[in-house]
């Protein structure tokens, strides 16, 4: 039975570990993760390399099981959601199919989805505008730089509409110039669409500026250590870095970082 | 055009540095091989024969162990201009024929190794059963089996074109059904849970990524599968008792000691093989520019 909330909520994580089953030892990588996340929230997940950050990722995504526990997301079973296209998801890498032009790669979920082709060529012109592509349709990936390969690929999540947003690390291949402007494209984007957004970082300062909440998490096992909100003005852009409330924000974030790193390894 | 920009690009001169010592080689080797022929039979009666009298007629016999480049030269332009296409006489003729198997035997070992690839990819049991097979077809000399596919299809009624096709085909599905398995299995992780987050079906999967992934893959063995399916073609035409092709031409020109007629041919078997290559080239610049390779 699914408990009534979670019927509204976006996504419902119940008790949820997850072990591998690694050759000469099983690793535990999720341990009683309990999480719900509202529709229309932006939340991150925040810890260092191997917390399971992106292994918690997957498991929304139905790309790998959970060995113990519950979720829903958007009151379903995720593999249900799955095959109902109820997320766009963002890797780390663009993921670009290179023998697509950048028009072709976006519209390939919606030629999977069996869309008809002229309301792709609008969507494809709709999401190109909305990440700042206009004339690039026509552009192979190669031609394009790192981050507007990843403008593309967000673009491309974007265009069949999900109410639920996956981004791993999406950012974290590109320079840090780059990186701030995305991610002020990124918040206004958001305020537009208000689609709900998870959002795996390892930057404090980038989780803190996007995000309503922060899911700061500790390795091995992969757990929730705290969940921080965060009441920045919707509005704000990266000058909001350099006020106390953000300062706040991030040293609390720091803190709870530093409380569940174990120096022992 | 393409002469003076491959001249400008720095090929042509390392191209013609390499011919004309080819050719000096070539002519030096004529009177080398030739001369104990010309001496023991032509200057038999002439005891006082001068080195430019043997030079000269080293490289102009009739029948010479080696004939000179120019003695070549003329009977290919001879028996490529100077006959009737339809003629047998026609080297063209030969070479058209040879040209037409090739490219069937071509297209149909596309066919196989694809087919084959496909199912290796795809099917665990094909991997571990079919592979071992393939490998072990492509250590027969063809020389040995040739024959056999010969007698037994003209033994089931096909005669012609087929039969050497087959042999072509046997030949060179090799190279395109391992280029095609490393092409079909060429996807990254990342591309393939893109496809997984979209819940595509194995149709989809299989049409939007993998194959266009396999692509260069197999044009890269295409180029290969081109010439050795020009090889099977001409070796297809040895045991046929030498009536039409390129091989026929080369049996025929050794049954009669015709050296000028089986050097004519071995040219223009190596020109085919040239033009094969570059036509196979064409299609995958052709096909790989308008799928967004760098230029």
């Amino acid at each position: 039975m699914t408990a009534p909330d979670a019927r509204t909520a976006a996504i419902d994580i119940r008790k949820l570990s997850l072990t591998y089953h690694t050759a000469d030892a099983p690793v535990l990588a999720l341990s009683d993760v309990d999480l719900r996340v509202q529709r229309g929230e932006f939340v991150s997940f925040i810890g260092p390399s191997g917390c399971g950050k992106t292994t918690l990722m997957r498991v929304i995504a139905n790309l790998v099981e959970p060995t113990d526990g519950s979720i829903t997301v958007n009151g379903m079973s995720p593999e249900q959601a799955r095959l109902q296209r109820a997320y766009g998801y963002v890797f780390q890498a663009p993921a670009l199919y290179p023998w697509r032009t950048v028009r072709r790669n976006l519209t390939l979920p919606l030629e999977i989805m069996g869309m008809a082709k002229a309301e792709r060529r609008a969507r494809a012109e709709k999401y190109l505008a909305l990440v700042g592509l206009q004339g690039f349709e026509n552009k192979f990936p190669w031609q394009l730089s790192g981050g507007m390969q990843q403008r593309v690929s967000i673009a491309r999540a974007l265009g069949f509409e999900p109410d639920l947003l996956l981004m791993d690390e999406p950012f974290g291949a590109l320079d840090e110039i780059t990186r701030d402007h995305l991610n002020e494209h990124l918040l206004r984007l958001w305020e537009r669409t208000r689609v709900t957004v998870i959002f795996v970082t390892h930057s404090i300062s980038e989780a803190v500026f996007l995000s309503n909440r922060i899911v700061v998490m500790s390795p091995r096992p992969g757990r929730i250590l705290e969940v921080i909100d965060s009441d920045l003005p919707p509005d704000r852009t990266l000058d909001v870095r350099e006020t106390a409330a953000f300062l706040k924000i991030a040293h609390r974030v720091r803190v709870a970082l530093r409380a569940g790193h174990s120096y022992d390894d | 055009m393409t002469l003076l920009r491959s001249w400008r690009e720095g090929y042509a001169l390392p191209l013609a540095t390499v011919l004309l010592v080819l050719l000096v080689i070539w002519y030096a080797a004529a009177v080398w091989l030739n001369a104990p022929q010309v001496i023991s039979i032509v200057f038999s009666d002439k005891p006082d024969w001068t080195l430019r009298e043997l030079v000269d007629a080293t490289w102009s016999m009739e029948r010479p162990v080696l004939p000179a480049p120019h003695q070549v030269a003329i009977e290919l332009y001879e028996s490529v201009f100077e006959q009737e296409i339809t003629s047998r006489r026609s080297l063209a003729y030969h070479t058209l024929v040879t040209a037409s198997s090739t490219v069937l035997g071509f297209a149909l070992g596309i066919v196989l190794g694809v087919l084959l690839a496909v199912g290796i990819v795809h099917v665990r049991t094909l991997d571990r059963s079919l592979l071992p097979w393939i490998i072990a077809s492509q250590t027969i000399p063809i020389l040995a089996i040739a024959p056999m596919i010969i007698v037994v299809l003209g033994n089931a009624g096909f005669t012609g074109l087929l039969p050497k096709a087959i042999i072509s085909m046997y030949l060179c599905f090799f190279p395109v059904a391992i280029g095609m398995i490393k092409g079909l299995r060429s996807p990254d992780p990342l591309q393939l849970d893109l496809m997984r987050t979209y819940s595509a079906s194995p149709a989809q999967v299989f049409w939007k990524l993998h194959s266009p992934a396999s692509v260069p893959f197999l044009f890269a063995s295409l180029k290969v599968a081109i010439g050795i399916s020009l090889v099977g073609a001409i070796v297809g035409e040895l045991p046929t008792g030498g009536q039409e092709g390129i091989g026929a031409r080369l049996l025929s020109g050794s049954y009669y000691g015709q050296t000028v007629q089986i050097w004519a041919a071995l040219v223009m078997a190596a020109l085919l093989g040239m033009v094969l290559v570059a036509l196979v080239g064409l299609a995958e610049r052709l096909t790989l520019q308008r799928m967004g390779a760098r230029p």
